[in-house]
């Protein structure tokens, strides 16, 4: 296990240093000089070159390219280029409100989403199975945005029922006030895409044989269901789940930019929008190392759950 | 005597063998759900292709209505406006003439303001243009209603359907491409080849998608080009993923060795031999990459990383929604969702229809 592990680990090395050769071909080639950006609208040939100087933009692109490299090591990714704070600074104040919003959204979507779909399986074929069903394409056919916009307006601005936008400093407040709508629209836009997908899984574990055995030997249904299939139908959810968790760093995008919450997706929009390369770079390399972090840990849990698996 | 006739009639009835692609549309010709969804897309692409065309949606920018009309059927149900008289409007222009009076405002001689004569000639020039800007009230009711601006909120959704339509289809192509020829060369050459693309496979999958998109747009210029190029190269993992598997599968089958053996070279091997058997399973990935990337797109001009401002699409319309919303204007947000969810519903649909018409194991 540990031997394995460790290989993986090495395997991550080229797959790192081939993001950072993308983005540094990005942001360092394609996206050109930034200087112009920098110096605003009073620039001189002086100050150009100072902020080149600074940069380090009058290196050659190896040099720049092994800064980069240097950066990514030390996990010191410089200041903003607009708000001139340590990139650092920027995103540990930033990762709290997007996990505050994220972590509950991903597990109240897990066990709605699983009940349901649960449920739905083991109706299969009946009225109830193809309502959900059909309601579930409906509801995956309506663009996300549309939801949030609707229901901020509705629930917030027309019923009253929710703080329009906020966020505070106090967690509790926060809990209770700020994050039960992006919470709830969140659900809405997850549950549909969620539950097709579970539901595929349960009703292809019910079709084994060894779901007739258990059901020939007398086991109730509750114990077929809670005990045989839902231990072999949750081996693709835990895979998903993991696939999903590096998206808890960036955050939910859209609610975070709806609902005003200072979390990491709001950041990486601020970043793009004002051409804020170091902090853009900054959440792109941390995303990708979370990303290869829990495609690991997926493997092990799912040599964990199912000792079928022979981890290679 | 009549048994041979049969065996005769039988024989003359027994079908020529029929390709994957016959048998295909076969079934999805007795499939109505699959049917009905491929009428309704084949419509939006007519559609679109009437706003590429310039047939259909061209005049989008023409301010042809007053303001915030609601849509003929619901026209009572939008909120009260206040109309304006001309005599309100003549009203109001007094005003801000004896205001605009420059000189008057900083309390400055016509001979001491520097600025007295440019702004005379600026007046001037305001007063013959003024006459053009009066566009003639038009009181017609429009069927979809109009926008903040007076512009027809049809023409507008006809106008962002060719674009979306025309992002989404383009953007899928290009990755099936690219995702196709990579997956190609991975899965038949093997070894450094296979290593090399996987490296690179696993480079770009390291990285959420949402977050690869807005990376490439933050240096590149705002466009449709662009927005279809960023797509593309965001978006052709899973086609890679799935052409290198079924590359690997296929290269060892007799028909290719069989192909090996009459002298064919790598290249027809590959495009000429395996291509046509896995293209099947292409057009069911085309279709889902569509519908995901005409979501993406909505998001992205939603979030101003789209198409440019000389652009619409439902994206950008749907960007103007929250503050029409607010004044109870809801009739531009709720014709995109129609026309969106209706394409979106009837293309996965389609994409349904289209896996189980098109597996070779079913018969």
């Amino acid at each position: 296990m540990l031997a394995y592990i460790l290989r993986r680990l090495w395997q991550m090395v080229p797959t790192l240093f081939g993001v950072m050769l993308l983005l540094f071909i990005l942001f360092n080639w394609v996206g050109g000089d930034p200087s112009y950006i920098l110096a605003g609208k009073s620039f001189s040939a002086e100050t150009l070159a100072n902020i080149r100087h600074q940069l380090g933009l009058d290196k050659s692109l190896p040099e720049q390219f092994l800064i980069f490299v240097q950066q990514v090591l030390t996990l010191d990714f410089g200041t903003s280029w607009s708000t001139q704070q340590p990139v650092a600074d920027i995103l540990g104040s930033r990762i709290g409100p997007s996990l505050t919003l994220a972590l509950p959204m991903l597990l109240v979507s897990l066990l709605l989403s699983v009940i349901i779909a649960a449920i739905v399986a083991y109706v299969r074929g009946s009225l109830t199975d193809r309502l959900v069903t059909l309601i579930c394409t409906l509801a995956m056919s309506v663009s996300a945005l549309v939801y949030i916009i609707a229901g901020q307006y509705w629930l917030a601005h027309k019923l009253g029922w929710f703080p329009i936008l906020g966020w505070s400093d106090s967690l509790a407040t926060n809990l209770w006030l700020y994050v039960p709508l992006p919470l709830l629209l969140g659900l809405v836009v997850s549950l549909a895409p969620d539950i097709r997908f579970y539901r595929s899984c349960f009703v292809e574990e019910m079709n084994h044989d060894y779901v007739r055995t258990a059901r020939a030997k007398g086991l109730s249904e509750q114990v077929i269901m809670l005990k045989h299939v839902m231990r072999n139908a949750l081996i693709p959810v835990v895979t998903s789940l993991m696939m999903s968790l590096p998206y808890l760093f960036l955050g939910a995008l859209l609610l975070e930019r709806f609902f005003g919450i200072p979390g990491m997706g709001n950041e990486v929009l601020n970043a793009v929008d004002r051409s804020d390369f170091p902090v853009i770079k900054a959440i792109t390399i941390y995303v990708a190392l979370a990303t290869m972090l829990f495609n690991l840990l997926a493997d092990i849990v799912y040599k964990l759950i199912d000792p079928r698996v022979q981890l290679k | 005597m009549t048994s041979q006739t049969t065996l005769l009639a039988d024989d003359a009835s027994c079908p020529a063998s029929r390709s994957l692609w016959q048998l295909g549309w076969q079934r999805l010709r007795r499939d109505r759900i699959g049917l009905t969804a491929l009428w309704v897309v084949l419509a939006f692409v007519l559609l679109a292709l009437a706003g590429w065309l310039g047939l259909a949606g061209s005049h989008w920018r023409d301010e042809v209505a007053k303001p915030n009309m609601p849509p003929a059927l619901f026209k009572d149900y939008g909120p009260a406006t206040v109309e304006l008289t001309a005599a309100d409007i003549d009203a109001a222009q007094q005003h801000n003439t004896s205001i605009a009076d420059a000189s008057a405002a900083t309390g400055m001689s016509a001979e001491d303001d520097p600025l007295a004569a440019d702004m005379a000639a600026a007046q001037t020039q305001a007063a013959n243009a003024a006459p053009l800007a009066v566009t003639p009230a038009n009181d017609s009711l429009l069927v979809l209603g109009s926008d903040s601006r007076g512009r027809d909120v049809l023409q507008k959704v006809i106008q962002g359907t060719a674009t979306s339509l025309l992002v989404g289809l383009s953007g899928a192509l290009l990755a099936i491409l690219i995702g196709t020829l990579l997956g190609a060369l991975s899965g038949y050459f093997g070894r450094r080849t296979d290593d090399l693309l996987m490296w690179f496979y696993s480079v770009f999958t390291s990285v959420p998608d949402m977050l690869l998109l807005l990376a490439f747009s933050a240096v590149m210029s705002r466009g449709i080009d662009t927005v279809i190029m960023v797509m593309a190269l965001t978006s052709w993992t899973g086609t890679y993923r799935l052409m290198r598997a079924e590359f690997m599968k296929h290269k060892g089958r007799e028909y290719v060795q069989a192909a090996d053996a009459i002298g064919a070279s790598h290249r027809s091997r590959m495009f000429r031999h395996i291509l046509p058997n896995v293209t099947h399973l292409l057009l069911v990935q085309f279709s889902l990459l569509t519908v995901a990337l005409i979501k993406y797109e909505a998001i992205l001009s939603f979030l101003g990383f789209g198409v440019g401002i000389s652009q619409t699409s439902w994206g950008a319309m749907l960007a103007e929604a929250p503050a029409e919303l607010l004044q109870g204007y809801w009739w531009q947000m709720a014709a995109v969702t129609l026309f969106m969810s209706l394409l979106v519903t009837a293309f996965s649909m389609l994409t349904d229809s289209l896996r189980d018409a098109l597996d070779p194991k079913v018969k």
